[in-house]
């Protein structure tokens, strides 16, 4: 009896001893995974401060503030306000000559040139388009703000560093003081930037926008849209209302939950040789890309609304053909109806998906340098997130913001997105 | 006329088949107080005519765009004077280019002579008897169909099971296209990849220990080799993975844990949602992420430690990747360690076990095939990734296996290959199809392993 008793202590003491390590270890298990949880928010936090911050600024743009007169002489010699040969002036003097007003010491053709290259190569235009819009503008002196050039504008926004060693930067001392100057006359002045919205792609930073992305981006979605959406519902209808379980059947399973992992490069290489080579279809078109993420956004699709169609209750079904329904009537009069809700959310993710995708659509050449915002489907275009690619390339500073900004509109879109399908889920849910 | 245009008339067509195939239904009956005599309801009379008056069409005009351009060419080279006939094939292809250039408008390279110009309007001229020819075909197919339909409704006729038939055979179809996709995606690599065995044996292939794509235009030149050994591109693809998943298992599997056991209902409900955005950011922004913040991070800090770091180091790339992979590993772990049965923890919390004893020694080993599914799948999710390594990884097939050397991967090869203009019968491009190939298989058989542990282990505890 004694002997038990002492046993019985000395396995308590045993635990008793090892308890405060063991709870120390408890701790330490705890901290790290808290650690881990945290680490994970820190990377998401650091991913969208670090895009943020870097592209907030490219939402407003540069200007300077120029008195120009719009000589007739140069613009419209002959006088017969025929807007191909006023197209074809030489706005690019008119432009040059406030600054020579404002500058009138600087001399030497090297000087000029740093003095004029303070204007953006699109000023030109901004006046042609004014001009175009006003014709009775001709004759008039206006008060009009100019784009400034690229590296004056990151100036003006202090990416570039003015203690640096001249070597180092791309605007020398020189043109600092210019600069400077303006800004003490107030004529340097920052606008919101809607060039950067509704201008297509360019080779010179301030002048180039994701118009021409999102309007490709935007067809090539509807084209997947209008696909994916039918042909994936039909799939799922097929598989979880009608189809007999067979072997046929399970392959058919088998092979929308594999194709749902293929990487997506190999959706492009799909493209390249079935659409493009095989069937002649255009290159750098819409269409394409819109038939190649559609097959990549069929399996999450077809996954999602037999997920919606499974969760209708069979009672459903009983009380349809019950009243004498037919198959096809129960299904597509009482629920695909109900199933509805989970379908769509789950073509939004799949659009939210194929929004952001980029390597199919290297592959099948949408990766072009396209100027033009495409009017349609058959247009040569590129998307935003393939936009985000081309300008992350371009060693200029000023794309570097753009770059970011580009990706601060994506994030955006996909956020919407993301959300209306969370919203949609919590409202239309039911619980049966 | 437009085809766009054609189509929207072939609509208009059909929606008014579907009205006289309803009113006839009615009519032969006697009116809508006699419904019940009808077999079928009368819209379904209505779907039928219309379905009769749209699909046929619709086929025939498919078909007819599909070999259109095929047709026409062959059409202006027979055209062609007998001297441009009698070229090769493949300078025979380049005037047909020239032709079809000129036809539509574009730019030609060379000078154009009277032949092509007088081609090019022969092509213009035989795609315009072409557009008017179809509309015609498709709109008498449409009419004709549908009107023997619409004679053939009777209060007799079934039309509702006909129609049903229709539209089941429709869903077939749609259902049958997720094997039409693997079907494609195995034929176009496979046939492009045996064209390119051909002209490179499969040994050096996989074996071969030097990858230089250029091929060598003159024998002398220097640097274009026109070595295709792809094993530094597996090596490059399996250190950025290893590195990925590195990072991305024990996060993911640890926050997992820390989620589904220790976490408040409050902190789970914020930090699940903002740890999936991970998953849901485009991957061309971590790529931006990596070349332009990670990297010249990862270098300065190499550098101030004395160690010289690529400007395109695996490190940044497998980093980002592995961010980018935390949400798969911890949303599958997630899943597997939920579907533990609670009564396992039960009994060894009544053991007296601590929470982290019951996890490390209880859960995990009963949920690590399932976990090990997740980690596959995560593996497999790397090795495809894409525009991370494009943007952030080399270009230079290093053999190495230090993280801060630049190396290259299988994808990255594949888009450098693959973009830009290319000519489709170099040992170049069509390396870029056996990659894809290579990759295809190797994901693949990695999938099917991952689902099959995770489904087995699933089925043990239900």
């Amino acid at each position: 009896m004694a002997d038990s008793q002492t046993t019985r202590k000395r396995a308590i003491d045993v635990v008793n001893a090892s308890l405060k390590k063991r709870y120390a270890r408890e701790a330490r298990f705890r901290r790290v995974g808290l650690g881990a949880v945290i680490l994970g928010l820190v990377f998401v936090s650091v991913l969208f401060l670090d895009i943020v911050g870097k592209g907030y600024t490219a939402f407003v743009q540069t200007h300077v503030e120029l008195e120009v007169y719009l000589d007739p002489a140069i613009i419209d010699p002959q006088g017969t306000r025929d807007m191909q040969a006023i197209a074809r002036a030489n706005f690019r003097k008119i432009v040059r000559e406030p600054l020579k007003e404002l500058f009138p010491e600087v001399s030497g053709r090297r000087d000029k040139r740093a003095l004029n290259k303070i204007l953006s190569s699109g000023a030109p235009y901004q006046l042609l388009d004014m001009v175009r819009a006003d014709p009775a503008l001709i004759g008039q002196r206006v008060s009009v703000d100019l784009l400034v050039d690229d590296d004056i504008d990151m100036l003006v926004k202090g990416h570039i560093d003015r203690n640096a060693p001249p070597a180092d930067r791309r605007v020398n001392d020189k043109v600092i003081g210019w600069v400077d100057r303006l800004d003490e006359q107030g004529l340097i002045k920052s606008k919101f930037n809607t060039g950067f919205f509704t201008n297509g792609d360019s080779r010179e930073p301030e002048l180039a926008g994701i118009g021409g992305a999102v309007a490709g981006s935007f067809y090539t979605l509807l084209v997947t849209l209008l696909l994916s959406f039918p042909i994936g519902v039909a799939a799922a209808v097929y598989l979880e209302e009608f189809a007999p379980k067979n072997r046929w059947t399970d392959l058919i399973e088998v092979n929308i939950n594999n194709l749902a992992a293929v990487p997506s490069i190999v959706f492009g290489l799909l493209g390249l040789a079935m659409f493009i080579n095989l069937f002649g279809l255009p290159r750098s078109a819409p269409l394409v890309g819109g038939l190649v993420l559609t097959l990549m956004t069929l399996p999450t699709i077809i996954i999602a609304s037999r997920a919606a169609l499974k969760s209708v209750p069979p009672s459903i079904r009983e009380a349809a053909l019950g009243v004498g329904a037919s198959r096809m009537q129960t299904v597509f009069h009482h629920v695909v109806p109900l199933a509805m809700p989970g379908m769509l959310t789950g073509t939004i993710i799949g659009m939210a998906q194929a929004l952001g995708e980029t390597a199919p659509l290297l592959m099948i050449g949408m990766v072009a340098f396209i100027v033009d915002i495409p009017g349609g489907p058959m247009d040569p275009a590129t998307v935003l997130p393939v936009q985000v690619y081309l300008w992350a390339d371009s060693p200029e500073r000023a794309f570097v913001e753009r770059t970011s900004a580009a990706i601060i509109v994506l994030l955006g879109f996909l956020i919407a997105m993301n959300t209306i399908a969370v919203i949609m889920r919590r409202r239309f849910e039911r619980r049966w | 006329m437009q085809t766009s245009v054609l189509i929207l008339v072939l609509l208009g067509v059909m929606a008014l088949a579907f009205h006289f195939g309803r009113r006839r239904s009615l009519l032969t009956v006697g009116g809508r107080s006699k419904v019940r005599d009808l077999h079928s309801l009368p819209a379904y009379y209505g779907f039928y005519t219309a379905l009769w008056a749209g699909l046929p069409a619709l086929l025939v005009a498919g078909l007819w765009l599909f070999f259109e351009g095929s047709v026409i060419t062959a059409m202006v080279v027979e055209a062609l004077p007998a001297e441009t006939k009698a070229l090769p094939p493949a300078q025979l292809g380049l005037v047909v280019n020239d032709i079809t250039n000129l036809a539509n408008g574009n730019i030609v390279a060379g000078e154009i002579d009277d032949t092509l110009r007088r081609a090019a309007d022969h092509m213009n001229e035989l795609r315009g008897i072409g557009k008017l020819a179809l509309a015609v075909v498709v709109l008498s197919v449409a009419l004709g169909a549908g009107s023997l339909a619409w004679r053939a409704v009777g209060p007799k006729m079934r039309a509702r099971n006909r129609v049903e038939w229709i539209v089941s055979m429709l869903l077939i179809v749609s259902s049958m296209i997720a094997i039409f996709t693997t079907v494609g995606i195995v034929l176009s690599v496979l046939f492009e990849s045996f064209r390119f065995f051909q002209k490179i044996p499969l040994a050096d292939f996989l074996f071969g220990l030097e990858w230089s794509p250029q091929v060598a235009l003159r024998a002398d030149q220097v640097g274009a080799s026109g070595a295709f050994g792809a094993v530094p591109l597996f090596a490059g693809t399996l250190l950025i993975s290893f590195i990925a998943l590195l990072v991305a298992v024990p996060i993911g599997l640890m926050s997992a844990i820390y989620l589904a056991d220790y976490a408040s209902p409050r902190l789970r409900s914020y930090a699940k949602p903002v740890l999936e955005v991970l998953a849901g950011v485009p991957t061309v922004v971590y790529g931006f992420f990596a070349a332009l913040t990670l990297a010249p991070a990862i270098r300065v800090a190499g550098e101030s430690l004395g160690l010289s770091v690529s400007s395109e180091s695996a490190l940044a790339a497998g980093l980002v990747m592995g961010v980018m992979i935390i949400p798969f590993v911890s949303s599958l772990s997630d899943d597997v360690i939920n579907a533990v049965p609670q009564s396992l923890r039960d009994a060894a919390y009544a053991l007296g076990a601590t929470r982290s004893e019951t996890i490390r020694q209880v859960i995990l080993p009963a949920a690590l095939p399932g976990i090990m599914g997740g980690i596959l799948l995560a593996a497999s999710r790397a090795i495809g990734e894409t525009m991370i390594v494009v943007m952030a990884a080399g270009l230079s097939a290093n053999l190495t296996a230090n993280p801060l050397d630049s190396v290259t991967t299988v994808t990255v090869q594949i888009v450098t290959l693959l973009v830009g203009d290319q000519e489709f019968d170099s040992a170049k491009t069509l390396a870029a199809f056996a990659l894809g190939l290579l990759l295809f298989v190797v994901t693949l058989g990695l999938n099917i392993v991952a689902l099959h542990i995770v489904r087995k282990y699933r089925e043990q505890y239900e």
